[in-house]
């Protein structure tokens, strides 16, 4: 399974110079990064590499120590809270757990960031869309439910709904097919094309699984050590000769 | 000798840390209070959560609160009659439990019951919430997670318990009805204006603020302790169970303070 027919234009929607942050220890260590409109950038790494502290501070959720991180042309660090949530509604954020409202129903996940930014929305017209959104991934059956009554998969396939209605042009996964079955995990690579395809969305996909990487991304980027030590197409990036990224590929495909 | 050298400087360290992260922690308790008001009179405003939010913890705690109520008035009426009994009093019992019941234990027991029901619930509600990254969905999808959770929460509390302090007062009162009616078949009538004899306006005033007050502080320890929360599933666990402990430690300084307060403002009246 390999992508094919990657058509991105030159158009950058994601800028990030000499990102650096660090907690206890330093986490990222000068990272360079462009998203191109269109394209999924599939970024690998082993566990605690900072994967996840990157996309957080995409979106907004910790501010880097130093470095710019422009995304649609604005650089995040100069927006006012208010600015920052406007652009927030154009960013997706698919998480590692789904962190789905577990006190609310499926529609009412969904429902919860229209009544908060489409107030003028009519009840029909609310719902309409809801359902719309759950039926393109394939969760529509499950409106009713609460999220404790779903599997893994359709945590994932919900979370990722939820965050479509505000139609993003930038999706952030992180670690979409963690913890799911191979078939599962299948599905939920279809679907991320997918909406690469139905959405035209931007996306930067995280993840530790090179079937995941393979099929999804159109550009690789392999995070070792806080720096990115390779980039390219999948090909490219595998056929380096560091001792890290080989036995990064050997462990996941003798399992 | 040696290991002693070179203990002290690490033990210096380790207290002035301690005491650095102290008034760090006082610093951030603060932020987070008056990051409340702030956000209290800035648009938009959850009006729906904050009415779910009082329905939920006024409903939770009225089993326990209209029990723990009646039970109070018996109780206290019951062991009261002896000592007013060997005074030749007994028509001064219903102003007596009045007055322990509406100056003193009703905002107090009502706060507690609804710390240990409601406020350790807000700490493992939003624990869980933090845990699994909901409050970061929340602000990813630009919904500000502090007026959603806390602000409603908060409200709520504040509003409430004031209300089911009353509640508790009133079924207080009941109960001391049946056991005095059962002993000197005292008509209703009679009991209430005994009852309400030695109340004043500084009583209810006061034991309307004091529940006031302590709603507050329960609801914020609670959110607090919960919108904080470490260290995953056993984190929600320390986040519940430190609500408790501290909401109620600090129930009772203020209590000291405000009934301290009263005091001199009544010395002065
Ligand atoms: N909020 C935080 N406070 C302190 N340390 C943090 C915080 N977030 C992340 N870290 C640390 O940063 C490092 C990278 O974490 P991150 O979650 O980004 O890893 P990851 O690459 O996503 O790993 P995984 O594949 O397991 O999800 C870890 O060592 C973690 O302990
Ligand atoms: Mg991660």
């Amino acid at each position: 399974m390999k992508k094919t027919g990657n058509i991105h234009n030159e158009d950058i929607v994601i800028s990030i110079r000499g990102l650096r942050k660090s907690f206890s220890m330093p986490v990222l260590r000068g990272i360079d990064l462009d998203l191109y409109n269109g394209e999924n950038l599939v970024v690998l790494g082993r566990s605690g590499t900072g994967k996840s502290v990157l996309i957080k501070i995409i979106s907004g959720l910790l501010t880097p120590d130093s470095g710019t991180v422009m995304v649609l042309g604005e650089d995040i660090s100069k927006l006012s809270k208010k600015e920052m949530d406007e652009l927030r509604l154009k960013i997706g954020f698919s998480f590692q757990n789904s962190a789905l409202y577990d006190s609310m129903t499926v529609r009412e996940n969904l429902e919860f960031p229209l009544r908060h930014h489409d107030k003028n929305l009519s009840f029909k017209s609310r719902l309409q869309l809801i359902e719309e959104t759950l039926d393109s991934v394939g969760m529509l059956p499950s409106i009713n439910q609460m999220p404790v009554e779903l599997s893994g998969g359709q945590k994932k396939r919900v979370g990722i709904a939820r965050t479509l209605i505000m139609r993003p042009k930038i999706m952030l996964y992180d670690e979409p097919t963690a913890g799911l079955d191979p078939i599962t995990s299948v599905e939920i690579i279809e679907l991320i094309n997918e909406v690469q395809k139905n959405y035209k969305t931007s996306s930067i996909i995280i993840t530790h699984d090179l079937t995941c990487a393979k099929a999804t991304g159109d550009r690789l980027m392999m995070l070792i050590d806080g720096k990115i030590a390779a980039q390219g197409s999948f090909d490219e990036v595998f056929k380096s000769q560091n001792e890290q990224i080989k036995s990064f590929y050997d462990y996941n495909f003798v399992q | 000798m040696e290991t002693g050298e070179q203990n002290r400087p690490q033990r210096k360290y380790l207290i002035s840390k301690g005491i650095d992260g102290f008034f760090a922690s006082i610093h951030h308790v603060s932020l987070f209070v008056l990051r409340f008001f702030k956000e209290l009179f800035s648009a938009p405003v959850e009006f729906r959560e904050t009415i779910r939010q009082c329905y939920i913890v006024g409903v939770k705690s009225l089993p326990l609160i209209s029990i723990t109520g009646l039970i109070t008035g018996v109780v206290f009426t019951l062991q009261f009659r002896p000592v007013m009994v060997e005074f030749g009093a007994e028509g001064w019992i219903p102003a007596t439990v009045a007055v322990a019941v509406i100056r003193a234990l009703a905002p107090l027991v009502t706060s507690l019951i609804c710390s240990g029901k409601v406020g350790s619930s807000f700490g493992a509600e939003l624990g869980a919430m933090r845990v699994t990254d909901q409050i970061d969905a929340m602000e990813v999808s630009a919904v500000n997670p502090y007026k959603f959770l806390v602000v409603s929460r908060v409200l709520a509390t504040t509003f409430m318990v004031p209300a089911l302090t009353i509640y508790f007062g009133l079924l207080c009162g009941l109960g001391s009805y049946f056991q005095v009616h059962q002993a000197d078949q005292t008509s209703f009538p009679m009991f209430i204006s005994g009852f309400f004899e030695k109340i004043d306006f500084i009583d209810y005033a006061s034991a309307i603020f004091r529940a006031l007050v302590y709603g507050f502080t329960l609801g914020m320890v609670g959110c607090y302790q919960g919108y904080f929360t470490k260290q995953g599933t056993e984190g929600v666990g320390r986040a519940a169970n430190k609500a408790v402990v501290i909401s109620n430690f600090l129930l009772f300084i203020e209590e000291v303070l405000i009934v301290s307060g009263i005091s001199i403002l009544r010395s002065f009246m």
